[in-house]
């Protein structure tokens, strides 16, 4: 099958060989004013020039959120930043996948990322049913057939006109040691069907990261490096007890502290210094992924940070101009 | 074997209120832990202390059954017992409930248990562990003899998730190992990873839709088919 065509910015952007940023907006139990706040976030992604699109979560930690599509449609019309549209199999079945996909091309969204999802029992409706009638792979299966072929998953044809969207998949650079192989090997099945990138989770580790680049790099899908910027050593903190599996580094994670600690009551004070830590950590590390590996971007998934766009990507260029 | 857990005193005595004379029907058949007749005396003797706290009393008789699924085995044991009794409360799965339901159509019965799925003891442990869903669509000659539908949390055919970490599974709080983890080294000792790498297309449903239904008459016999070739000629 020839390669599918680059439909959105993203893709386009990848494609001319810039390296990319993309960040994470994350609606919640919200309505018309945190959706405000999701469009004012994605403004001052815009902004930036080197963001070219956003990601925008679809229920993260299995929570009972604000749907993904949405905020995604709304985000590209107010605030003129191409959406990344994240939708996990755990809450529809293959019906509602088609349907919800049918919708979101109307609305215009280019990009979708391809979630399992994180399960129903970890989140705040713990008595739910998730449906995973098909898993991630075969949702890609599923958006193959729609925008490759127009049809749904069972071969009955979409009747007017044709989809034009790209998508990508999720990859675990965390997954070290014996466990690497099984990730390596389970994104291969989803280039298999189709992918068009992959966006990383979270590293910490320059090592590991260029490592995992290293071995996803077989497949020549290009890959955006997941980061984390931490606007608080509480949210810092967090992540570190409670998201299985990454531990942030216990420098990194003195460093938010003392930031915070010696800065108590200057609010700009603190927050110079928690971002003085960010930059020194993150800047030099995007820039050994950009310099050293063969990543093709990065996903900075700094949620409501923005004042930190400017400090930690200033010096790349601005290559989304291009594209809007 | 039928794993059930049995439910709270206060949920059976819910259903039972309203009856005076009870019959409690333990079930010999594969239902784990047992359910027999020693089981059925203590529930009598819960229920007629709870219907005492609740200023009433209760009479009951505790009998078992070899199974009580087996439509000629509850008909033959129960159908003699049941005279005089107002209620039946069964300690059999789901599926025993349901005959004796059907076997003794003029009394109800009542179910003493939830029925959980069907499972094995866990090696050696003092637990039970469900390896097979029975979803008609048998997938273990190409996952090492591991059922990623019954193992894995999320049923996935294309595992392992994200949620895996040093090989345990997000739910259940990293305690269960991730199924497809253990896939994976299943394969990878036998040399088999290209059955890992394959891709599995999304499942036929149709053979898990509830409720299940079977013929066998068709299956079993040549008769038709040799009925057929005649009129074919
Ligand atoms: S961690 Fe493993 S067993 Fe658990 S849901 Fe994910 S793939 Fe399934």
């Amino acid at each position: 099958m020839a390669k599918r065509p680059a439909y959105s910015n993203l893709c386009k952007a990848l494609e001319a060989g810039h390296f990319v940023f993309t960040g994470e907006l994350e609606p919640k139990k919200i309505l018309q004013e945190g959706v405000e706040e999701v469009i004012h976030s994605a403004k001052e992604m815009r902004k930036t020039n080197r963001i070219i699109a956003a990601n925008v979560t679809d229920g993260p930690q299995g929570d009972a959120y604000m749907c993904s599509m949405v905020p995604s449609y709304l985000v590209q019309r107010e605030a003129e930043i191409e959406a990344v549209w994240q939708v996990a199999v755990r809450d529809r079945n293959r019906v509602a996948l088609f349907g919800d996909i049918l919708g979101g091309a109307v609305l215009g969204l280019k990009n979708i990322l391809v979630l399992t999802g994180d399960h129903t029992a970890l989140g705040d409706n713990k008595k739910a049913r998730p449906a995973y009638d098909i898993d991630s792979t075969q949702f890609c299966e599923l958006l193959k057939k729609m925008i490759d072929e127009g049809t749904d998953y069972a071969g009955k044809e979409i009747t007017d006109g044709k989809i034009e969207m790209n998508y990508g998949c999720v990859a675990n650079p965390n997954a070290v040691g014996d466990y690497m192989e099984p990730e390596i090997l389970k994104v291969g099945r989803k280039v298999e069907q189709g992918i068009d990138f992959i966006q990383t989770q979270t590293a910490f580790d320059i090592d590991i990261a260029k490592n995992f680049i290293n071995e996803l790099s077989r497949y020549k899908v290009p890959i955006l490096l997941g980061v984390f910027p931490m606007k608080s050593y509480g949210i810092a903190w967090y992540f570190d007890n409670y998201i299985p599996g990454v531990s942030v580094p216990k420098d990194l994670l003195k460093a938010l502290k003392t930031a915070e600690k010696e800065n108590k009551g200057d609010k700009k004070a603190k927050y110079a210094a928690l971002d003085k830590v960010n930059v020194e950590f993150f800047k030099p590390f995007i820039k050994e992924i950009k310099d050293n590996s063969k990543a093709s971007g990065v996903h900075c998934m700094a949620v409501e940070y923005e004042r930190l766009f400017q400090p930690l990507l200033g010096e790349y260029p601005e290559y989304v101009k291009e594209f809007y | 074997m039928i794993i059930t857990k049995q439910k709270s005193v206060e949920q059976i005595w819910a259903m039972i209120k309203d009856y005076d004379k009870i019959l409690i029907a333990g079930c010999d058949g594969c239902c784990q832990p047992p359910r027999s007749i020693n089981e059925a005396k203590v529930l009598g003797q819960l229920l007629e202390l709870k219907a005492k706290t609740e200023g009433k009393e209760l009479k009951w008789k505790a009998i078992t059954v070899l199974r009580q699924c087996d439509d000629r085995i509850a008909a033959t044991t129960c159908r003699t017992q049941v005279e005089g009794f107002d209620a039946v409360v069964s300690l059999a799965c789901g599926l025993g409930v349901v005959m004796m339901n059907k076997v003794l159509p003029d009394i109800l019965t009542f179910p003493a248990q939830d029925s959980h799925f069907g499972g094995v003891q866990n090696l050696g442990e003092n637990s039970f562990i469900q390896y097979c869903e029975t979803c008609g669509n048998c997938l273990l000659g190409v996952t090492g003899g591991v059922c990623p539908i019954a193992g894995c949390a999320k049923h996935l055919s294309n595992g392992p998730c994200g949620g895996t970490v040093d090989g345990m599974c997000e739910v259940g709080g990293y305690t269960r190992p991730c199924a497809w983890i253990e896939i994976y080294k299943r394969l990878k000792k036998f040399n088999r990873l290209d059955l890992f790498t394959i891709y599995r297309p999304a499942r036929d449903y149709r053979s898990a839709t509830s409720p299940a239904y079977m013929t066998i008459n068709k299956d079993y016999t040549n008769i038709k088919e040799e009925e057929e070739e005649k009129a074919n000629g």
